[in-house]
């Protein structure tokens, strides 16, 4: 039992990494890499959302959505609300946290605030809720992959956060420069990551 | 067909159930704040440049709401701006002098002498580690656009291996000062319209030695000026920021190394547009 965690841990933050295996969240692995700051406040917003939302969608999807309903006596296959209802259910969720950490804690609702908005309907919080799904996933099992993936999302990102505020001082060739370089050091690193392919 | 119904209400459940968790939390955690520090911030620039010391213009509107700072205290913000913000709060304005950056070297590429050749990381401390970069001299500017690569506003440009500013752009956020390896930024006054374009403590004989462009400590200038306006430091003729000499100073006192001058854009070079920032 212990082990299946263990293998649920590594294979999102190493394996099937969200961003560099997956190809989810590319927008904010992207847009908020430029420099190692906001890299960390991003993953910190991703570890935190992904996490709660894991929680929050495997508990109604093993309520209502994993077998028909059952409702007078007449049996309806809800199956098909999958998306509709975690997208619903993740954009209120998201909110309530902004809405609660701004009152209970400061420094934290400074360090995420910005973030937490932007990630709202963003595909790796999604992905990580149908995938969940997909897979069968308990509660537990969900909440745990969830948050690895947001830790496997976050070392990625910093990672490239390093990578690229090291290119701002390098000599990269004109037609190069800016966003190619950076597509081009994401495609190098997601295959630095299939050197862990054969781990778990 | 019920299943599609069962479905809609199923959502319809949910949604009003959530909005109403929403609306019930937010009233719970309501954070009062005071409406005027988001119209304050409003009529900042929005640069958040942290040009005032603050962490940026939100941080700035609630002090100045607050009344811990003048409206003044932000050096972006027209005098206009200054003046509706303090009178949207009915309190002083406080008064900052406009402040604009000013490169100490005059040294470009055709003007000095080049040292060893570098091929390193572009970026002057980088630079200055090495070998004391690329130019003969060692206390003159280095190029390597780390000020220009600081500044919020994009207000220096490298022209033939030399940082300038271009004054109508500049803020006076002193941004780019403490960046410069070779502590050659200045903030003074926009009124001043005259500087000396040479940092170098070096004896004027060594300086002229790599530099056409040096201060050679001649003190022409020194005597053609007014009490107190220019004084000596070492091999170094300064201008007293605190009662600069005007611009009709570069003729009279005419500097044999033209060292001694104003802000001038050199040939062939265009100034820039203003951009958003």
């Amino acid at each position: 039992m212990s082990k299946d965690y263990l293998v649920i841990t590594i294979g999102a933050i190493l394996v099937n990494n969200f961003v560099l295996s997956k190809i989810l969240g590319i927008c904010p692995f992207l847009g908020t890499s430029k420099r190692l700051d906001t890299a960390i406040g991003m993953g910190g917003a991703l570890i935190f959302v992904m996490a709660m939302a894991s929680f929050v969608t495997a508990v109604l999807f093993n309520l209502f959505l994993v077998k028909p309903l059952m409702i007078a006596g007449q049996v309806y296959d809800l199956a098909f609300l999958q998306l509709l209802l975690f997208i619903l259910v993740i954009a209120a969720l998201v909110q309530i946290l902004e809405i609660m950490l701004q009152k209970l804690s400061q420094p934290l609702y400074r360090a995420l605030g910005i973030y937490l908005p932007l990630i709202t309907t963003n595909c790796a919080v999604l992905g990580v809720a149908t995938l969940n799904a997909k897979q069968g996933y308990g509660i537990l099992q969900s909440t745990i992959y969830g948050t690895c993936s947001g830790i496997g999302f976050a070392f990625a990102l910093i990672l490239f956060a390093s990578l690229r505020e090291r290119l701002e001082l390098a000599k990269v060739p004109k037609p190069f420069q800016g966003m190619a370089i950076a597509l081009i050091t994401a495609g190098i690193l997601a295959m630095a990551f299939i050197g862990f392919s054969g781990l778990c | 067909m019920y299943t599609a119904l069962i479905a809609i209400l199923f959502l319809a459940f949910t949604g009003i159930l959530l909005g109403c968790v929403i609306g019930f939390v937010a009233k719970i955690f309501a954070v009062k704040s005071d409406p005027r520090i988001e119209e304050v911030a409003e009529m900042l620039p929005g640069a958040n440049c942290g040009g005032c010391g603050k962490a940026g213009c939100i941080d700035l509107a609630r002090a100045i709401v607050m009344g811990e700072i003048s409206p003044g205290a932000c050096p972006v913000s027209s005098s206009d701006t200054v003046a509706k913000i303090a009178s949207f709060l009915g309190v002083d304005a406080g008064s900052s002098e406009k402040k604009v950056a000013v490169i100490l070297c005059g040294g470009n590429k055709s003007s000095t002498e080049h040292g060893p050749i570098y091929n390193g990381i572009l970026d002057c401390v980088s630079a200055m580690i090495v070998a004391g970069g690329p130019k003969g001299c060692l206390h003159g500017c280095l190029g390597f656009a780390s000020c220009a690569r600081a500044c919020p506003f994009h207000a220096i440009e490298i022209i033939d291996g030399l940082a300038f500013v271009h004054n109508e752009l500049c803020v006076g956020c002193g941004k780019c000062v403490e960046t410069c390896p070779r502590h050659l930024i200045k903030l003074v006054p926009a009124t001043a319209e005259v500087h000396v374009y040479c940092n170098s403590p070096e004896k004027g004989n060594e300086k002229k030695k790599f530099c056409s462009v040096s201060c050679i400590a001649c003190r022409k200038c020194m005597k053609s000026v007014g009490e107190g306006q220019i004084s000596m430091e070492g091999f170094l003729a300064r201008i007293n920021y605190s009662n600069p000499p005007d611009g009709g100073i570069v003729e009279k006192a005419a500097c044999p190394t033209g060292c001694l001058r104003k802000n001038i854009l050199p040939a062939g070079k265009k100034l820039k547009e203003k951009d958003a920032a």
